[in-house]
């Protein structure tokens, strides 16, 4: 139990950590459904199922479909994250 | 420059609920509400999730912000978000996305609503039932942009059940009771009628967040 929410946990970091260095907007948008739907699998190992369906449908599935459809709104879908380390 | 000052904010924010956290006694429960809802809520509710019965019996008024803050955002979204240059396609889509969106439209159908109609019984309810509701009409839409129902439906939808809810506690006060006090009888524990007026409510609440987010949805992807 321990070692899988550590799996989880480790995972969840990574995959934060790469929606910030991603240079593909979409693929960021990606990462960071897979942060949420790793979160819901955390909120049911801890016994709090309403809350992981709620993270899985929301977090998961709606948040990164909106994101995605504004990026390609604004046109930002197809071309690489600004360079801003100036 | 500025991102020095990201990272100072984001150090600050953290040593604040850092600061927070070292303060709370780990385990303990702070507040005495909490044990007091479980030990009630069954007998008084009626519901077998009590998580339901206290986001539509002890706290409904809170689920109806929620409901307002929802409508507002998906506004703002659809207002900012929608308008930028028409570029319709009315073409279909391809083989595999037109086939797999026929096979899931009615699994992901009856899911969502197996868990709006079951959400005082079993984990889940309204907002995640309608969730997977925009879901199956969103996958539909995709795959034939063409087919898509009208904003006129959508929005009667929408509109008429936010108004069951808000209609549902004003007939609580009328009858003497709290606004969105639980009505009709509890009946018993565990069965899918039960709970009174609860499950009614979060129909309600299924069908407006479905309609409103398949909305949403597919106005951003059109």
């Amino acid at each position: 139990m321990a070692w899988l929410v550590l799996l989880l946990v480790v995972l969840m970091l990574g995959a934060a950590v790469l929606v910030l260095l991603l240079d593909n907007l979409v693929a960021a948008v990606a990462a960071a459904s897979v942060v949420s739907l790793l979160l819901s699998v955390l909120f049911a190992l801890l016994a709090a199922p309403d809350v992981a369906l709620t993270e899985a449908a929301v977090g998961a599935g709606l948040s990164g479909a909106v994101l995605a459809l504004g990026l390609r709104r604004l046109g930002l879908a197809g071309i690489k994250a600004e360079d801003d380390h100036a | 420059m500025h991102r020095i000052a990201t990272l100072l904010f984001a150090l600050g924010l953290g040593v604040l609920l850092l600061g927070l956290a070292a303060q709370l006694p780990l385990g303990a429960t702070p507040m005495a509400i909490g044990n007091e809802i479980l030990a009630r809520a069954p007998g008084e509710i009626g519901a077998a999730n009590i998580v339901t019965s206290v986001v539509l019996a002890y706290r409904g008024i809170d689920t109806l912000g929620e409901l307002a803050i929802l409508f507002a955002a998906a506004t703002a979204a659809g207002l900012v978000l929608g308008h930028a240059g028409s570029r319709s396609r009315n073409g279909e889509a391809g083989f595999i996305l037109r086939t797999g969106s026929d096979l899931l439209f009615p699994l992901l159908l009856t899911v969502g609503f197996y868990i709006v109609l079951h959400g005082h019984l079993t984990p889940g309810g309204g907002f995640q039932g309608g969730v997977v509701l925009a879901a199956a009409f969103f996958a539909s839409f995709l795959a034939r942009p063409s087919h898509r129902p009208g904003h006129g439906v959508i929005s009667l939808i929408e509109g008429l059940a936010g108004a069951a809810f808000i209609g549902i506690g004003l007939a609580a006060l009328a009858g003497g009771g709290a606004f969105l006090q639980p009505l009709l009888d509890r009946g018993m524990l565990g069965e899918l009628v039960s709970a009174g007026s609860l499950p009614l409510l979060y129909l309600a609440v299924g069908l407006k967040v479905g309609a409103e987010l398949a909305g949403l949805l597919a106005q951003l992807a059109e």
